[in-house]
């Protein structure tokens, strides 16, 4: 079956947007040819730095003939009308048929040639392609991320031809800018263009080049005895950034080893692309490991030697500001945060330290930590957002003011704080449990969430600027991972800012955290019902919930509060319910061993409840499920007799009662 | 390689003829003070407008926060730039800027030559394009842009800017530590020159200057007198009826330097930064209007 091999090459497209673009190039391409009825086998789009290439294996060599129904005018419509459909459709009258009073015909058109197909289905994947930014260039109209210089097009061993402003596809491409044999070569499938490419240095598949970056960078490390320090971001950025990836072993003068392992990590990631190497003692070792572009002749000596200089400058800046931060205390870099503005509505970054450090003061003897030590923790958590490291390594805020403030001698606990407040940061980050530690991350997630709420900037879709859904996330994990016992509601009435919506809010955030771990989401919303604010008890009572209602008992007596609560609901739209107590009945004796259920029921929910032991007082509704059955089984509620009803209906009452002590169950489902 | 090295102003002269071979207008840097080679008006006013432009020149660039008393063997508050505009930027560009590193001894066989993606923007000119800073074994040695917009106006044709950092390419060309001791001529001579030796008591004298002893007071009362001037520039008429947009812009740059000159002493708080920056951005824009409608009327 015939082969499409489509490439697009152009100068260099930015590393983080090329996997990206891959996927976008299969998606356009997958849908276009969907579209216009051709099948295939298989689509596979490649993305490197200089071309992002598709095949396509298992196409027909034609389109099927595909016949269209086309709808004419009513019957009986003007002659003007029907003739001016006959010849735009290009038939005869013989071909319509009559359906419902319309005319129809039904046309069948030959299928085309797949290669004429291709020609326009990749000038609109070509022009139609969504980069994340694009650009213009020259004296030219189309959009490309980097200027586009060549569009290999092969169908079938032949070129398909056609041109995208100015630009004509072909079947030449080229190999790396400086390797191997220059200028252009010919491909007739994708077999002869990848080989092609690796006889050019040119690596296709980003998987192989990420693959021989790990192995090469392996052998180096084994050969000197250390160990590479995995780096998943940073590996496949360095493989967008090389078509023929070389590891080179650089080496790091040994003094720079007093620097934070952070500071060094950090400088050789985000400014040189490098990854760092640990000793056999699991320290920092002198080394890096440095991905060039090029199999140079002298083996990458003076490449790694220039590498090697360049790092030695930047951490000598790193140096400079490590010395100079230090210089000062954290303290005083309060009055800086006065002049940084933390957002134009929200005041300044000073403003909110003072809100955290309250919050945090009210969160301290709930989570068992000092209140004072909190407070100074709260206060101190930005200060590092005003020194010149964390202004040259904004990713470093929190891990530079914890160094800082071991350095100044502060409270360990503080400085601990300080540095991992903002945790947690992500789903694999664990969430912090040193008391003084959790009391600064919860208050400074709670008045982030507070504050943007308060004007308006609440997360929407796919929407959420300020990672809201992050932070409340966040504050959720620190509490159950924790078992805290925090009334939130409370915490949330000590901040400035109003709490409306705040507890819908991390009630939506709970849900998907316990559907994440298994649980049902009615659950959630029947214990949610009963407006508990301590989250651990919250989940507490879910599990129980959750555990009840798979037993036997849990899911007849679920039937039952159905069944009641329907009931009732009936009966109320009718006029108001009976109010009060029911008084013991002189009825049916299942009315009565109803009765005295509930009555005896009573003090077990209230013990369980009242030492939150959601089990026990779930398996004392248990005991309601058999005179629940037995009643709706030998009873009828809707007695003629008025005092009858009342009393039943307020029986009922009190069954669904007792229940909505433990959850709402209405909400549960089924 | 460093014993055939280019001197600083070898490798000056290298590219000057490089370029003067592809066409370029060889130019002398602007003799207003700018804080980059973009400003010179053969850059972002020739970007805007419909006609071809090809030109290079050096631009010496003053950043005076940058300014360490000459004690920094790598930071300056003033640094020469080899700035090159081709507009519209022709389909090899990219190979010949590669051409002009071989030229002045970088071998692309041996150095490990890349493209790194990196947007360009300058707020207070209303200019960005995208390109990418070029790195020569990890360090970056030039910046590489297709400009998009130039004074907030979309720019056809696209015009292609190479800015090379000539005090960072010479210390990687001639592989010394401080750029103090670069050979500003040839080291073998009888008459050789250091960078230091041309340039040090510069720093000195100027760091000193910018930072700590400038009248904060005169540069503002400048400022409002060079902004004020912008619009009356534009509103006037030369002989031939035309705006005054040349000596109009050379007002913007002169704001701009001196908006610089009162950051570099602290006299510009957080919250006034911002305005600062949008009122010479609009001063920039009115200038790019008048400069494309004058090209647009044929001037």
């Amino acid at each position: 079956m015939p082969q499409l091999l489509l490439e697009l090459l152009s100068e260099e497209i930015p590393a983080r947007m090329q996997a990206g673009a891959a996927r976008e190039l299969e998606r356009a391409a997958g849908e276009r040819f969907s579209r216009a009825e051709l099948s295939f086998e298989c689509l596979t789009a490649f993305a490197g730095p200089r071309r992002l290439s598709l095949v396509v294996d298992g196409l027909p060599a034609r389109q099927a003939e595909r016949s269209e129904e086309r709808k004419g005018p009513r019957v009986g419509a003007p002659d003007a009308a029907l003739a001016g459909f006959l010849r735009q459709a290009g038939v005869a009258r013989e071909a319509l048929v009559e359906r419902d009073g319309v005319w129809f015909v039904t046309q069948v058109r030959p299928g085309r040639s797949t290669g004429e197909l291709i020609g326009e289905i990749a000038t609109e994947i070509i022009t139609g392609f969504a980069w994340p930014k694009s650009m213009v260039w020259g004296n030219g109209s189309l959009r490309w991320v980097r200027p586009l210089h060549r569009i290999v097009c092969v169908f079938d061993g032949k070129v398909v031809p056609f041109s995208v402003d100015g630009l004509a596809s072909g079947d030449l491409t080229e190999g790396h800018r400086f390797m191997g044999e220059q200028g252009a070569f010919a491909s007739s499938d994708f077999a002869s263009y990848r080989a092609g490419l690796e006889a050019r240095f040119v690596v296709l598949d980003p998987a192989e080049r990420k693959r021989r970056i790990l192995v090469g960078a392996q052998a180096l490390c084994d050969a000197h005895g250390l160990e590479l320090l995995d780096d998943e971001g940073l590996l496949e950025e360095v493989a967008g950034m090389a078509e023929w990836p070389v590891p080179l072993l650089g080496a790091m003068d040994a003094s720079f080893l007093d620097l934070p392992p952070e500071v060094i990590r950090t400088t050789m990631r985000t400014h040189q692309r490098y990854f760092a190497v640990r000793a056999g003692d699991g320290a920092l070792a002198p080394h890096f490991i440095a991905i060039a572009n090029i199999e140079a002749a002298d083996g990458g000596a003076l490449i790694a030697a220039g590498s090697a200089r360049v790092l030695a400058a930047r951490l000598e800046d790193a140096r400079f500001f490590w010395r100079e931060d230090r210089r000062r205390p954290l303290e005083s870099r309060l009055g800086a945060l006065a002049g940084i503005t933390f957002h134009g509505k929200l005041g300044t970054l000073l403003q909110r330290v003072e809100r955290v450090e309250s919050l945090a003061r009210k969160i301290a003897p709930n989570v068992g930590a000092d209140a004072d030590l909190a407070t100074a923790a709260a206060r101190l958590a930005k200060a590092d957002l005003a020194t010149a490291m964390v202004g040259e390594f904004p990713e470093l805020q929190g891990t530079m003011g914890g160094y800082y403030a071991r350095a100044e001698g502060l409270d360990p606990a503080i400085a601990d704080a300080i540095a991992d407040h903002y945790k947690p940061q992500g789903p694999s980050e664990a969430p912090p449990s040193a008391p003084v530690t959790v009391a600064v991350a919860l208050a400074d997630k709670i008045d982030t969430i507070l504050a943007f709420f308060s004007i308006g900037e609440k997360p929407t879709g796919s929407r959420d600027p300020f990672a809201l859904r992050r932070a409340a996330l966040g504050v959720i994990r620190i509490i159950l991972d924790n078992r805290l016992r925090l009334p939130l509601g409370e915490i949330f009435a000590a901040s400035p800012f109003p709490a409306t919506g705040i507890m819908e809010f991390f009630a939506d955030r709970l849900e998907i955290v316990l559907r994440e771990r298994g649980a049902r989401f009615d659950l959630v919303d029947a214990v949610f019902a009963l407006g508990d604010d301590d989250l651990t008890r919250v989940v507490t009572r879910i599990e129980a919930l959750d555990a009840f209602l798979r037993s036997e008992n849990g899911a007849n007596l679920l039937a039952g509060y159905k069944r009641a609560s329907n009931i009732l609901a009936a009966e109320a739209r009718k006029g108001p319910l009976p109010d009060g107590d029911a008084a013991r009945p002189e009825g049916p004796p299942e009315e009565t061993a109803l009765f005295d259920a509930v009555k005896d029921v009573a003090p077990t929910l209230a013990d369980g409840l009242a030492r939150e032991d959601f089990a026990a007082a779930l398996a004392g509704l248990a005991s309601l499920r058999a005179p629940v059955d037995a009643f709706f089984d030998a009873v009828l509620v809707n007695s003629a007799n008025a005092s009858e009803r009342d009393g039943r209906l307020r029986l009922l009452a009190q069954v669904r009662a007792a229940m909505g002590r433990v959850a709402d169950f209405s909400r549960v489902s089924g | 390689m460093a014993s055939r090295a280019l001197s600083f102003q070898d490798m000056i002269l290298t590219l000057h003829g490089f370029w003067s071979r592809q066409g370029c207008v060889i130019l002398q840097p602007y003799d207003v003070e700018v804080g980059a080679g973009t400003l010179h008006p053969a850059t972002v006013l020739r970007a805007l407008g419909p006609k071809p432009w090809r030109a290079a020149y050096v631009q010496p660039s003053r950043r005076p926060s940058d300014g360490r008393h000459g004690d920094n063997p790598n930071r300056l508050r003033q640094f020469h730039q080899y700035q090159v505009i081709l507009k519209p930027n022709p389909p090899d560009m990219q190979a010949l800027y590669l051409a002009s590193l071989e030229a002045v001894g970088i071998d692309p066989k041996l150095h490990d030559i890349r493209f790194v993606e990196d947007d360009w923007e300058n707020p207070t000119v209303g200019a960005w394009g995208l390109g990418w800073e070029v790195w020569c074994d990890g360090m970056e040695i030039s910046q590489y842009t297709y400009f998009q917009q130039v004074g907030g106006l979309d720019v056809s044709p696209v015009s292609g800017e190479i800015t090379y950092g000539l005090e960072r390419l010479a210390l990687y060309v001639q592989g010394v530590e401080s750029v103090y001791d670069l050979a500003f001529n040839d080291p073998q001579g009888p008459d050789h020159m250091t960078y230091g030796d041309v340039f040090l008591e510069n720093e000195r004298e100027f760091t000193a200057f910018e930072q700590e002893v400038a009248d904060t007071q005169m540069l503002e009362r400048q400022f409002h007198d060079m902004e004020a001037m912008v619009p009356r520039l534009l509103a006037a008429k030369g002989r031939r009826g035309q705006p005054l947009v040349l000596p109009a812009f050379d007002h913007v740059l002169k704001a701009s330097h001196l908006f610089n000159l009162l950051d570099a002493r602290g006299a510009i708080a957080v919250a006034q930064r911002q305005s600062y920056i949008g009122r010479i951005r609009e001063l920039c824009r009115a200038c790019a209007q008048a400069w494309v409608s004058l090209q647009g009327a044929g001037g």
